[in-house]
């Protein structure tokens, strides 16, 4: 019978991995556990959950960093930003509507470990680019910190950033320090209505290159959800002071009139909508495979056309065409079609989000990597996990 | 030369020097091996002159595939290599060694592809940071990071530092603003990573890359974002009577939610050396000079840049201007961007240093760096970006009086400590190269610097990448995978079970 180790501190953290570094058993990290649909299960007989390990260490809003333990709930963090007008820039979504756990569970470190982050990614970066410093426990059962409180930093290597998409198979994060932003005073949604996919594409790149700061794009088909059941749906994502906003709305009615049916959706309703597309909802109450496709954002739609000539799928884009979300019908495998298809439309990389424990362990669940790149990442899983105890297999076997 | 000290030449590779340079020569062709004493006298130091070293050979390679093969063939013979750029490193992050390859990248100097509709500008990396904005700026975008260096320094540098510049508070370092690699290993392998999408598949490479100091690898190629230049961009003068309260201001500004492009200070001894000379027009009654620059459509900007005045006022400003044009704009930032030079006229040397420091912690700063400027006996100049916390103090010194290098460097040391004590960091952005080096024990325990190192072993386990930078003390790979093992049987009643 396995153990399941809940440490509510660093040293008691530090403590357990340095027993399984010495019994070379390996152990399951998680969060609360609500991303274990997602990646490669891990075979282990232990089970090391971190979110007992909460709380905020510092957070000064006119520094905009905020250093918080990495169990801590997400919704927590989210809420303390709120009081004080201010938000984590990178929208990290809710994905248990779409992987069928329960609602709002996942833990900060949990979002840092996958890197995960929403539709305003496009304008604002990625949750690794907010990271700034952390505190973790190698696999050798070293406790480390890296990086810092401050904004800019070059002390050494960025190694809080290079962990942030590693899926706790380097080591166990202990604390983080984030940047974050204030909330925007304002947003509205500026909609194009009846767009093919490919005029959608070349209207988000338009306004992509544009000086609208357009913060989000994205694109529903005809059908897709209730949003989009009678025409197509494109939306470009304002963001700041109204005056500003108005400026920018006017912009981009100009840029794009060849496009005449313009609609606008405001205030709450424009947050709602980016919340349901964040979290997938359109997706949720199905348990059929999900793929997260990233390719250049103009290739988004040539990669939907391909596939369209050879599945029935289930689609949308966001980040102007950079990330396509589409769902298969029938459980495949599609991954070898699915990723050659991107490959011969300019490159990018393609993931399994939701999946069958059957269809995960048969697939590649992350992109393949070729044989240099594979020995890059093995030697860096050798040197912060010698003995393969953290999380092994989670992302890719020997890994 | 300093007192630094750097790895002890290989006697085997000083004595195999000819032969050396005749199979290099077999790799690269004509005039891209350099061995000549008197032509290789413009790579024997980088920006921090201070250093200076002749290499063992230069090397100028051309094509991808001669940078793998020079690597390679270092590689099997034990070979130093340290990659260089424009040579415009602030921390000695391209200073050569005896006995080591200097790869210079600067034959890689073509754009390759320019894709506005994906917003991406694919380059080798010998192309300037500013050739990148100005194959672009026809099309009325640009690339973000702008180092004061930006006309010389290069991009594959910029990637080897992460560089910043003054704004990267609102548009993020390079490390932001980068989407794709080419590298090349010690090995001799070409690994690509990223490209035009967002987001690494599995381990985040690039962002250990970004910053490396040429110690991981060689960039060959490189992605970036690019950007559409905002609409407007307008800045305002803002004097006070001390640097406190231009401190206090900062922070109320972006505690405001106000995030401005661009946010700098300096102090009296940068104003009047600036005034004096470019004549941007800068205010001479004031302790502390603020410039803030607010970009974006007109109407926000012209909003900002009523609030931020708001809060200088209340801040007990002394003095205010705002651009009316494009012209007076650049002439604010003229004397800024000259600060170097400028206090470069009233001291024969100066020393750069590049500490950052949580806003907050600015007051307290600069009162402990007057203390320490009285005790080492030496003048020190102010300019910073402020809204980043990235302080840039230039310590005054004269290299011919005796003992005044030491001295600066101690004075330079001690500011570097008061940063980590207050809570940051020993360099926001020149890099630690050798200049740093030594006092990274400052900020990092030993366990976290082993842990720096580790990368560093699963790239170059035989460390032959530009060794004497960033780390103090060589730890062989093989040392760094000791382990303590005590073993046990569960021995941790307390730790809470699920």
């Amino acid at each position: 019978m396995g153990e399941g180790f809940h440490p509510t501190t660093a040293d008691e953290l530090e403590a357990v991995v340095k027993w399984a570094a010495a019994e070379r058993t390996p152990l399951e990290v998680i969060g609360s556990g609500s991303k274990r649909n997602w990646g490669r299960a891990v075979q282990s007989a232990h089970t090391l959950r971190i979110d007992g390990i909460t709380g905020v260490i510092d957070y000064e809003p006119a520094e905009l960093v905020l250093t918080v333990k990495a169990g801590t709930p997400l919704t927590d963090v989210q809420t303390l930003l709120k009081e004080h007008n201010q938000e984590l820039p990178f929208e990290p979504a809710d994905l248990s509507a779409v992987l069928g756990v329960a609602a709002q569970a996942g833990t900060i470190g949990g979002v840092l470990a996958t890197n995960l982050s929403g539709p305003r990614r496009l304008k604002a970066g990625a949750a690794r680019d907010h990271v700034l410093g952390l505190e973790a426990v190698s696999g050798r059962g070293e406790i480390f910190k890296a990086g810092g409180r401050v904004v800019k930093n070059v002390t050494g290597y960025d190694l809080s950033r290079g962990f942030c998409s590693s899926w706790g198979t380097l080591a166990v994060a202990t604390s983080f320090s984030i940047k974050v932003l204030p909330r925007a005073a304002k947003e509205c949604t500026f909609v194009l209505l009846g767009l093919t996919p490919q005029e959608a594409s070349s209207a988000m790149s338009e306004a992509m290159g544009s000086s609208a700061e357009v913060s989000s794009a994205g694109y529903l088909p005809k059908g897709f959800c209730p949003l989009s059941l009678e025409h197509s749906i494109t939306l470009l994502r304002l963001e700041g002071i109204p005056v500003s906003i108005d400026y920018r709305l006017d912009k981009l009615r100009s840029i794009l009139k060849r496009f005449p049916s313009q609609e606008l959706i405001e205030g709450q309703a424009s947050r709602k909508t980016w919340g349901d597309l964040r979290d997938l909802i359109p997706f949720a109450g199905s348990d059929k495979p999900l793929w997260k496709l990233s390719v250049s954002p103009t290739a988004g739609q040539q990669v939907i056309a391909e596939l369209e000539k050879r599945f029935a799928i289930k689609w949308m884009m966001d980040w102007a065409g950079g990330l396509v979300w589409v769902e298969m019908e029938g459980e495949g495998p599609h991954d070898v079609p699915l990723r050659r298809i991107i490959t011969e439309n300019g490159g990018g990389h393609a993931m399994l989000l939701r999946g069958s424990a059957e269809l995960r362990a048969s697939v590649d669940v992350f992109q393949p990597q070729i044989e240099t790149l594979m020995g890059l990442s093995k030697r860096l899983k050798a040197q912060f996990d010698p003995h393969g105890i953290l999380n092994p297999g989670r992302m890719y076997a020997g890994i | 030369m300093a007192a630094i000290a750097m790895p002890k030449p290989s006697q085997e590779t000083l004595k195999k020097r000819s032969k050396i340079v005749a199979d290099l020569q077999k790799i690269v062709r004509g005039e891209g091996v350099i061995c000549d004493e008197v032509e290789m006298r413009p790579y024997e130091t980088d920006a921090l002159t201070a250093y200076r070293q002749l290499p063992l050979v230069v090397v100028l390679p051309e094509t991808v595939d001669q940078v793998s093969r020079v690597l390679k063939y270092c590689y099997d013979n034990d070979v130093k290599v340290v990659p260089r750029g424009a040579g415009t490193s602030l921390s000695g992050g391209a200073l050569p060694l005896e006995d080591g390859v200097l790869l210079s990248m600067m034959k890689f100097n073509r754009i390759l592809e320019i894709d506005l509709e994906n917003r991406a500008v694919v380059t080798q990396p010998g192309v300037t940071n500013l050739g990148i904005t100005t194959a672009v700026q026809q099309d009325g975008f640009y690339y973000a990071p702008d180092p004061s260096s930006q006309i010389a320094c290069s991009i594959g540098g910029n990637i080897a530092e992460n560089s910043g510049g003054v704004h990267s508070l609102k548009y993020g370092l390079t490390t932001n603003n980068l989407l794709g690699l080419e590298i090349v290993l010690i090995t001799g392998e070409v690994i690509r990573l990223g490209g035009k999408h967002l987001d690494s598949e599995a381990y985040d490479l690039l962002a250990l890359l970004t910053g490396s100091e040429g110690l991981l690898a060689v960039v060959t190629e490189v992605t970036v974002r690019v950007l559409q230049k905002p609409e407007t961009a307008r800045a305002a003068l803002i004097g006070f009577p001390t640097s406190e309260t231009a401190g206090k201001c900062v922070a109320e500004i972006i505690g405001a939610g106000i995030i401005p492009g661009g946010m700098e200070l300096m102090d009296k001894l940068a104003i009047d050396a600036a005034e004096d000379f470019v004549h941007a027009g800068y205010p001479l009654d004031v302790d502390a000079l603020m410039i803030v620059e607010l970009d974006g459509p007109e109407a926000e900007v012209d909003d900002l840049l009523k609030r931020v005045s708001a809060i200088a006022e209340k801040n007990g400003s002394s003095y205010l201007r705002v651009s009316q044009s494009e012209e007076e704009r650049n002439t604010f930032w003229a004397g800024r961007k000259a600060a170097f030079p400028a206090v470069g006229r009233i001291s024969p040397d100066y020393l750069c240093m590049d500490g950052t420091i949580p806003r907050a912690a600015l007051p307290q700063v600069l009162q402990e760096m007057q203390e320490l400027s009285e005790k080492h006996g030496l003048r020190v100049a102010n300019v910073f970006h402020a809204g980043d916390g990235n302080l840039h103090p230039l310590i005054l010194y004269d290299a011919n009086i005796p003992g005044e290098l030491a001295a600066a460097e101690a004075f330079g040391a001690d500011i570097l400590r008061l940063c980590v004590k207050v809570g940051g960091v020993l360099t926001g952005e020149h890099g630690v190269g050798i200049e740093k080096r030594d006092l990274m024990p400052e900020m990092y325990s030993e366990d976290d610097l082993k842990q720096q190192q580790r990368v560093k072993c699963a790239f170059d386990e035989k460390q032959l990448l530009n060794p004497g930078k960033m780390f103090p003390v060589l730890h062989r790979c093989a040392e760094l995978g000791f382990m303590h093992v005590h073993q046990g049987q569960l021995p941790f009643p307390d730790i809470p079970r699920f």
